[in-house]
């Protein structure tokens, strides 16, 4: 358990196996059979994104000079840049809300006793049980019956605000924390609130940003939930919008669609690259030992 | 479900600040959104299930277990059900088995690892909707790169996306591929974790390689690999939506059902195309029960078989 805040080893030099010469080889031929294996469907979409619409369709695999051409067709003629723009809102919505609602709730789990902790903490566990996929008839009763939302932001960022996962992982590393640190603050007269955010955030940077790269991908890959409750076009997220573009008419226009699958990529994988560093960092730091 | 079991977790919460209503304070945002959000609809689906009911129409009537019955009773279910248990143990099986194997490579230290550990996780950032529309144009019988090859060299042009069993192939490929990230940030971080000084005293005494994985690694690595078991069965039976809807919408037919509908797709088809609501319902219930049972043995396996090292 002696594990210090940001301190967690990303690579152990050293580390005996795969040190002697005669294997080096072997395992740097598997991997890069392995990364070009993952990578060919990536690759591919690249060099069909920048081809004229004659080479796309053709085994043609040098890249061409189309690709702001295809993605102009479908930034603009097939609404990408709207879905992009919706999306893009909707992540840093629900991205946001989860982690300040996740820190709240980790505060009161840990620095807390009160009754019904257990019952709270439970029920914060069992929804972990319940995916959205399985909830989705009545989700979509409630949501766009009684509480009048569908076509709107609220629906898909208001119920995903709330996180069982960011909330465990919150109250994991708050464990970790001495609580001499707690012990020192409130006696200096700081008060919870203010605990958390002078001393209990900037030392979770790495845990934050973790959970801030999952809970990014989770909201921008939504997908059956916007599917059934958002009818306007105008509103839809990028993911539904990539299957409006396969649908047109049967004629698909290949090359525009990679380019969108390209540019749909890029909000993710930024903020993956970002926060690269916390990210591995927050599990390595996480895994008990 | 982003942690193995907190089964070695400090429980002993430390009390440091006081007051009745403060705690609630902080709680009330997500027990409201779980309540209203989670658990609500969770409890009006099990209400929903015991209706025939349609939504457009606007019509209720009580039928009791009849949804029930009727799907474990229809021969499309069942098939669907089946379908999703072996694309579900294939998927997992399979992608657990290339993404320790891979993260094994990427831990060994060997010039540029942190290149192809990137490399072999940034998929991560792709959506399983991306998944799909590369896949489809890839495997397009006419116009697809793959076919457009083994033409060239084969002279043939296999119908993926029209035969059962290519298309469940594919989609079940696709599925693994994409999954492979995901599980490889899990691998690297717990091998990152594992005790040096316990291999490098096995190398010495003189394990092979295979013996150091086989034997001191993978026993260590066996926490997460039920962690990762269950998030995969997870991820098979729900994240698998929006990679069929687009691949294949399902299809092809093959007896009673479309080969690759699963069963969230046929929930979906049955309550937003069909606008069969209770039986939708029926079946969101039939999976809550299939939920309970995996996250109960995960548990329960966790507890006991897992061996935390360190």
């Amino acid at each position: 358990m002696a594990v210090k805040t940001g301190t967690a080893p990303l690579s152990r030099a050293g580390k005996p196996g795969g040190g002697r010469r005669g294997q080096s080889w072997t395992t740097h031929l598997a991997l890069v059979i392995a990364v070009i294996i993952i990578s060919t469907p990536l690759i591919f979409a690249l060099i069909k994104a920048t081809q004229e619409s004659s080479a796309v369709l053709s085994a043609n695999m040098l890249p061409g000079g189309a690709f702001f051409k295809n993605l102009g067709q479908v930034w603009f003629d097939a609404n990408l840049g709207r879905y992009m723009l919706n999306s893009t809102i909707v992540a840093i919505c629900v991205t946001t809300g989860k982690t300040i609602l996740a820190l709240m709730a980790a505060l009161a789990f840990v620095y807390f006793r009160f009754p019904f902790k257990g019952v709270a903490f439970t029920l914060v566990l069992l929804s972990l049980m319940l995916p959205t996929e399985v909830l989705i008839i009545a989700l979509f009763d409630l949501v766009s019956q009684d509480l009048k939302w569908a076509n709107t932001y609220t629906a898909i960022i208001v119920p995903f605000l709330a996180s069982a996962t960011g909330t465990f992982l919150f109250r994991q590393h708050f464990l970790n924390i001495p609580t001499s640190l707690a012990d020192a603050a409130r006696i200096d007269g700081c008060g919870p609130l203010r605990y958390l955010t002078h001393i209990l955030i900037p030392m979770s940077w790495n845990t934050i940003g973790a959970l801030a790269v999952i809970q990014f991908v989770y909201a921008w890959d939504q997908y059956i939930w916007p599917l059934v409750i958002m009818q306007q076009d105008d509103k839809q997220v990028v993911q539904v919008g990539l299957r409006k573009l396969i649908e047109v008419g049967g004629q698909t226009d290949w090359g525009a669609v990679m380019a969108g699958a390209i540019v749909t990529m890029l909000p993710p994988l930024l903020v993956f690259t970002l926060l690269q560093e916390q990210f591995s960092r927050g599990f390595a730091l996480s895994e008990d030992k | 479900m982003l942690k193995p079991a907190q089964t070695t977790a400090p429980t002993e919460e430390n009390a440091v600040f006081r007051g009745a209503a403060m705690p609630w304070l902080f709680l009330l945002p997500s027990l409201i959104i779980l309540g209203v959000f989670i658990y609500l609809p969770a409890l009006q689906t099990l209400r929903l299930a015991a209706y025939k009911a349609n939504v457009i129409l606007g019509t209720e009537r009580f039928v009791g277990l009849a949804n029930v019955t009727e799907l474990l009773l229809s021969p499309a279910y069942r098939q669907v059900a089946l379908q999703t248990l072996i694309f579900m143990v294939l998927t997992v099986g399979l992608g657990l088995l290339f993404s320790l194997s891979l993260a094994w490579l990427a831990s060994r230290p060997i010039r540029g690892s942190k290149y192809y550990r990137l490399l072999l996780i940034y998929p991560y950032a792709l959506s399983p909707a991306i998944a799909g529309t590369l896949w489809l144009f890839m495997f397009n019988p006419e116009i697809g790169v793959v076919n457009q090859i083994l033409g060239d060299l084969f002279s043939v042009k296999p119908r993926w996306l029209d035969d059962p069993i290519l298309a469940f192939g594919l989609v079940t490929l696709a599925a693994i591929w994409k999954g492979l990230a995901y599980n490889i940030v899990f691998y690297l971080a717990s091998i990152q974790n594992l005790p040096g000084d316990v291999l490098e005293a096995a190398e010495i005494d003189g394990a092979t390689p295979a013996q150091v994985f086989w034997r001191v690694a993978f026993p260590l690595l066996t926490p997460i690999t039920f962690f990762l078991v269950f998030t995969n069965i997870i991820s098979a039976l729900f994240d698998s939506f929006a990679l069929t809807d687009i691949l294949t919408r399902g299809g092809p037919y093959y007896h009673h059902a479309g080969i690759t509908t699963f069963l969230v797709y046929q929930l979906y088809q049955d309550g937003f195309v069909n606008f069969k609501s209770g039986v939708a319902a029926a079946q969101a219930a039939l999976m809550l029960v299939l939920v309970a049972f995996i996250t109960f043995m995960q548990f329960r396996v966790g507890e006991r078989r897992v061996h935390y090292g360190g």
